[in-house]
């Protein structure tokens, strides 16, 4: 469960009464993202028990780049939501302040093999951040549980 | 956002605090509150949320908070805010995500002695034939987007016409199980989709479905009157309207942040995103959030009739043996127009409950026939461990608070704080060993819901009812739990 196994170089849980949030890093904006989905999985699940075994391209428009930040989280929500896939990878052929384009990499969710953790509700704008700190990138997202 | 030593409130009584209007609040703040909970309540930033609703236009009375506020998006969870209708706004943010989050109490014909050696095998198969946790579906219930948009139109009647339950369960709902002026074409294809695989469906973290008995009776009367009697079995039922609802909020949050700036209205909170009353996004997210109200009504009413097949399989009784009956279904995360009285002048509103409980005052006559001289049976429940509350509506709560109480006892550890808490602990022994049998589909649920991550329950009930607003009735103990 989230923070059994912690991954601090890519993602810290943080903890509100109610619901949850995290603080994640990446050494420029394609691995802040793709780092920001795979944390995302790991507090639902166990990322590291996704296995990359089917693609699906993702488009996302947004205003600014932590609106962008928030909408990749949600589109990434509703697809696991509706076609069940758990997402653990992403490459970007895009990511600018306002869109992005990207292949996701996962596979179904299987109870089997993927342990259920927290159900996200959905990903607010509250205190959201994308900023640059010590030389690299970092976001904060807070989810409503 | 403003620290939150810095709202000024005043102690009025043992039961109620002012926060009085100060900068660009419209009216003053009422927060009902014992000593101890406010001491709790002023650790986060919930009081400055009261201030911040007060500022919103056609806002009337008061901006109110309940002893279990706490914390949220924008507005505080455990708020009520009422708006003039031509004058005031609506706010996604004051209903909150889980659209008709709410509570189902049934009552039955058994006593404890009935269920005794039962509880095990009736808790593992609740767990079984109730879809439970992320990603459960009932493989059986299928829907093309007609029905889909059927159930959003027609909320439990749908269920009912289905062969899920039966007319008498409808008479039993807040609204009867359907807000008539719901329009499924304004819920997105996004939300129709999330939402389609997850009707009858629990979901996960504090959503459950309890066997309970009734431990106490405060008042006699309106106990018998509702059909509760001590060492009963009742059930509670708390889940809302699951990926749907939580879909028409996001969607309707992006569209109130343009509503927002479209009508200059000046909000202190990105989260208080909001449109006049009288404007088209008003208009249709009421017509999107009604629909997602009304597909949890039919949620909790499906769930209802897998409860009912599940005690006639394990007890082998039939169904007239184990009358299990809605006693109540309440809504604690919703926004309705209502009728009333303010400063002696009748108004029509639009109440915004997020975190709290309709409670009408007996007489109303949107309360079922049978206890509407009694007032509105109102469920709160508790955590796991301890015991949840029926109260009853009453004069002072429906003339003081637009007729609404708390609803629930609101989280004191956050869910690290419980997991690092419970961590290495058998919590499911733990449980057995008081009695209580659970299950549970996610493997940190039980951590993250331990019962001493929970306020006291009682502690709010005792402030609703020391203030008036609400009367205690029962309080009902859990003998087996199943969490999503």
């Amino acid at each position: 469960m989230p923070g059994d196994q912690p991954h601090p170089e890519i993602y810290e849980p943080l903890s509100h009464t109610g619901d949850l949030g995290m603080l994640v890093y990446g050494r420029d904006l394609p691995e802040l993202f793709a780092h920001a989905a795979w944390a995302m999985f790991d507090l639902m699940s166990d990322a590291t028990t996704i296995r990359p075994q089917q693609t699906l391209m993702v488009s996302v428009e947004a205003t600014d780049l932590e609106d962008l930040l928030v909408r990749w989280l949600s589109e990434l929500l509703y697809v696991y939501d509706t076609q069940r896939l758990m997402c653990c990878e992403a490459r970007f052929t895009a990511l600018e302040s306002t869109y992005l384009t990207a292949a996701v990499l996962g596979e179904p969710f299987d109870p089997t093999r993927h342990p259920i953790d927290t159900e996200i509700k959905a990903v607010t704008y509250h205190q959201i951040a994308v900023e640059p700190v010590a030389g690299r990138w970092q976001a904060r997202v807070i989810f409503d549980l | 956002m403003t620290d939150a030593s810095a709202v000024k409130i005043q102690q009025i009584d043992a039961y109620r605090w002012r926060i009085p209007r100060q900068g660009q609040m419209r009216v003053d703040g009422l927060v009902f509150a014992s000593p101890t909970l406010m001491r709790a309540i002023r650790e986060d930033q919930s009081l400055q949320q009261v201030a911040n609703v007060a500022q919103l236009p056609g806002i009337v009375d008061h901006s109110i908070a309940m002893p279990d506020i706490h914390w949220g998006y924008g507005f505080p969870i455990g708020g009520v805010a009422a708006f003039d209708e031509h004058e005031g706004v609506i706010s996604p943010g004051g209903i909150g995500y889980d659209i008709n989050c709410g509570v189902r109490l049934l009552g039955s014909g058994l006593s404890r002695a009935d269920v005794a050696g039962h509880m095990r095998e009736l808790v593992d198969s609740l767990f079984r034939n109730i879809p439970s946790g992320v990603g459960s579906h009932r493989k059986d219930l299928r829907l093309s987007e007609t029905e889909l948009k059927q159930v959003l139109k027609r909320g439990a009647g749908w269920a009912v016409a289905q062969g899920y339950g039966s007319a008498r369960d409808l008479q039993h709902i807040e609204e009867g199980g359907c807000l008539q002026s719901a329009q499924p074409d304004m819920v997105s294809a996004r939300a129709l989709e999330r939402g389609r695989s997850q009707l009858g469906s629990l979901g996960s973290g504090n959503h459950f479905v309890e066997v309970d008995y009734v431990a106490e009776v405060y008042d006699e009367q309106v106990a018998n009157a509702l059909g509760l009697f001590l060492d009963q079995i009742a059930i509670t039922i708390h889940t809302g309207s699951r990926g749907l609802g939580y879909q028409v909020c996001d969607d309707y949050l992006k569209v109130m942040q343009h509503a927002t700036a479209r009508y200059g209205i000046s909000i202190p909170d990105r989260q208080l995103c909001c449109a006049p009353l009288s404007s088209p996004e008003a208009h249709e997210y009421i017509g999107a959030m009604y629909s997602a109200a009304n597909f949890a009504f039919a949620n909790r009413q499906l769930i209802t009739h897998w409860v009912r097949e599940t005690f006639e399989q394990v007890l082998e009784r039939p169904p007239r043996d184990l009358q299990i009956d809605v006693i109540y279904d309440v809504c604690h995360n919703i926004g309705k127009f209502e009728t009333h009285v303010v400063d002696g002048q009748s108004r029509r509103l639009c109440v915004h409950r997020k975190g709290a409980t309709r409670a009408l005052p007996p007489g109303h006559p949107q309360i079922p026939e049978i206890y509407r001289h009694l007032g509105q049976p109102v469920l709160i429940p508790g955590d796991m461990g301890r015991y949840s509350y029926v109260l009853i509506g009453t004069q002072q709560g429906g003339a003081e608070t637009f007729a609404s109480s708390c609803h629930g006892a609101g989280r004191m550890l956050s869910r690290t704080q419980a997991k690092k808490s419970a961590r290495g602990r058998p919590i499911v022994r733990e449980l057995e060993d008081r009695g209580i049998f659970v299950r549970s589909a996610g493997r940190a649920t039980l951590m993250e819901e331990i019962p001493e991550a929970y306020k006291d329950v009682r502690e709010v009930v005792d402030v609703v009812a020391g203030a008036g607003i609400s009367k205690k009735v029962a309080q009902l103990r859990p003998m087996g739990v199943i969490k999503g």
